[in-house]
């Protein structure tokens, strides 16, 4: 600070090769708002969006319609209206049909007509069995109805309400966001540039230059790494101060898990953007990688729902692993080497890609 | 590697190719192409849009490997080992490649520089094409011309021996052209040899010590510029349109010319002396009771040198 004018002294710095071409891989990507905006914004407000889709609510309310056409509803809505959790609301047969079509409630109440001769109501439960909150709106209601005309409990059970934080659905989605950002950063960033650079011809005028061909690659590969601290930290971040998501295991191996993942994915953007010739062409391939494991890899909903006897395969992919291990050490607090199957799956995505994007590289 | 060790009997070439061939599909785009460039030439190859121009050059500047032939460059070959150490010796300015938009004039001269272990000055470089007022802005923000000294500048930047620009004014307003030929001239003046591709024959009147006309991928003449205009057995170019049918020999027998041929519906004369063969090509109309459409005299050019070999204009391709 002292000396204001040792200009030229930087001027003739010079830096390792790798250094240069990794700095103007970052400054290329900083300079760019867009690119930007879809690896640090676009997460974490697909983050916040899901989270509050599917936020806990503090206890569920399922909402119930009488039919009020038929005799008998209003007794029906009497017994009903002391009901804890349910929200009753009286509608006539049509109505009632189009609520419940359109999910706007969960089960209807279509009161049968007169009492039985010893003064009981009759009525019938109508919903789809095959939604969850439907059944579990019969059950509350029926419960309700016969509490209400008098039933008695045989046996009493006591209840003991446990809320975990690690297992709501925010706290499956962050490390499936982390796996899914790692995945299309690294995919993105990496193949679309080396096309881009393809197509502009300086991938033809380095490879006329003494630049050594690994200091490229390995380029994109470090620039990645470096940018990978930014991507993880702001999903990870975002999570704990909105959603209070904890990472329970250690950050050491959170840190190392990221890196490898961070890896894997960018030997395979690599390895995609090895051949193509233009962005359409390598925007396909892209898509092809990465829209199986959009579904198929956990990211967003558990792959437990998809058959057994494909779970297995599905875990060989490779964000399956990383969503597995994430998931493993974030919400499970595990240590990293738990997930042993997970990084060594990892781990040979990263080295066969590599091996195969080196040596299938088109310089031009 | 092992070095087989070379006969010193041949005098130093910079560049030296032997029955070089590169064939794409459907096109043969070099066919059996010899050429040498000496050590502090500046060489041209002059020709026609797909004449084999680029191919060539990228075959000596390693990019491309060559179906069939010999390539030496600066005393080595490619492939043979110590690829990297040769390509530290050459500066490459490809036709078609853009720079980093993003980066800086400083930035992206500093990261070719990062490649060269001999990589100079950045700031000298940039001073040297003249850019050094745009040091700090953004290679997107450039004009046409800054952006082709910029590239002559990435290709300075590690002191190289031989030169490499292919069509390097292509697309360039007069003025950035000529400012551009000065800084080539400079880099002659300073012992570099150059190897470049054009199809504007000024420019290889202009900067080069030596030309290699190409059509077709091979060399159809060979020479210094002067040397091949004087070939051509025509100082002046008589170009002509009369509305009366005229046959070649009767023009080309006429006092002075040396040539005669018809192109587009004009006629083209190669003159040796302009004062007889004026007055004798007006007098043959006369005589024939042709009326003068068009009449036009220009000094003999490489332009014309490709005409008379190959029947076609250069910019035609």
């Amino acid at each position: 600070m002292a000396e204001p004018s040792l200009a030229p002294a930087g001027a003739r710095r010079r830096f390792h090769p790798l250094v240069e071409l990794t700095r103007a891989r970052i400054l290329e990507f900083v300079r760019e708002p867009e690119s930007m905006f879809w690896v640090f914004v676009f997460p974490v407000l697909l983050a916040l969006a899901l989270g509050i889709a599917f936020r806990t609510q503090p206890a569920e309310t399922f909402r119930v319609a009488v039919e009020t056409d038929p005799a008998g509803a209003a007794r029906l809505l009497e017994l009903l209206r002391e009901a804890p959790g349910l929200a009753v609301t009286p509608l006539d047969a049509a109505e009632a049909g189009r609520a419940l079509r359109t999910g706007r409630v969960d089960l209807v109440i279509v009161p049968a007509g007169a009492a039985t001769p010893d003064g009981a109501p009759q009525w019938t439960f109508r919903y789809d069995p095959t939604r969850s909150e439907s059944r579990n709106a019969r059950l509350a209601a029926d419960d309700a109805l016969q509490r209400a005309l008098g039933r008695r409990d045989i046996a009493a059970a006591g209840e003991e309400r446990v809320v975990q934080p690690g297992a709501r659905y925010i706290d499956f989605l962050i490390p499936g966001l982390v796996g899914l950002n790692l995945m299309g950063s690294g995919l993105w960033g990496i193949g679309f540039t080396v096309v881009q650079l393809r197509t502009q011809k300086l991938l033809k005028l380095f490879a006329a230059t003494p630049m050594r061909r690994p200091h490229f690659l390995l380029s994109f590969i470090l620039s990645r790494l470096l940018m990978l601290v930014g991507e993880v930290g702001a999903l990870i971040g975002f999570g704990w101060l909105l959603f209070d998501v904890r990472v329970h295991g250690s950050w050491l191996d959170l840190a190392a898990l990221s890196l490898l993942g961070s890896l894997a994915f960018a030997g395979i953007g690599l390895l995609v953007a090895a051949r193509p010739r233009t962005i359409e062409g390598v925007s396909g391939w892209m898509n092809l990688v990465m829209l199986p494991m959009w579904i198929f890899s956990g990211a967003l909903f558990s792959y437990a729902r998809f058959p057994e006897a494909v779970q297995p395969y599905l875990r060989l992919l490779p964000l399956t692993a990383l969503n597995d291990a994430l998931r493993l050490v974030i919400n499970e607090g595990r240590p990293l080497y738990a997930g042993w199957f997970e990084l060594a799956v990892l781990a040979a995505y990263t080295v066969i890609s590599f091996v195969l994007a080196l040596r299938f590289f088109r310089w031009q | 590697m092992t070095e087989v060790a070379q006969p010193p009997a041949e005098p130093p070439a910079a560049l030296r190719c032997r029955r070089l061939v590169k064939r794409y599909p459907g096109v043969l785009a070099v066919d059996r192409l010899d050429l040498e460039v000496r050590a502090g030439e500046s060489f041209g190859l002059l020709g026609p849009n797909g004449a084999g121009k680029t191919t060539t050059m990228e075959i000596l500047e390693g990019l491309t490997p060559a179906d069939a032939g010999e390539v030496e460059v600066l005393g080595r070959h490619w492939g043979r080992g110590g690829d990297p150490a040769l390509r530290a010796r050459l500066g490459v300015q490809l036709q078609t490649a853009q720079l980093p938009e993003k980066l800086t004039v400083f930035e992206a001269v500093r990261l070719f520089a990062s490649f060269y272990p001999a990589g100079g000055d950045v700031e000298a470089v940039i001073r040297t094409v003249e850019l050094a007022e745009k040091r700090a802005a953004r290679v997107g923000k450039l004009s046409g011309g800054q952006r082709q000294r910029l590239a002559l500048a990435c290709a300075l930047v590690g002191d190289p021996e031989l030169l490499f620009l292919d069509e390097p004014t292509t697309g360039l307003d007069p003025q950035a052209r000529l400012k551009f030929w000065e800084l080539i001239e400079a880099c002659h003046v300073r012992g570099k040899t150059i190897l470049l591709t054009t199809h504007y024959m000024e420019e290889a009147a202009r900067l080069c010590d030596r030309v290699a006309i190409m059509d077709h991928g091979h060399v159809i003449a060979l020479g210094s510029p002067a040397e091949l205009v004087a070939a051509l057995d025509a100082e002046q170019i008589v170009e002509f349109a009369a509305d009366a049918e005229l046959e070649a020999p009767a023009l080309a027998a006429l006092p002075g010319v040396s040539a005669a041929a018809r192109r587009n519906g004009a006629w083209r004369l190669s003159v040796r002396d302009m004062g007889a063969a004026l007055p004798a090509l007006l007098a043959e109309l006369e005589r024939r009771g042709a009326a003068l459409n068009r009449l036009a005299t220009h000094q003999a050019t490489l332009e014309d040198v490709f005409v008379h070999l190959t029947g076609r204009e250069l910019r035609d391709g």
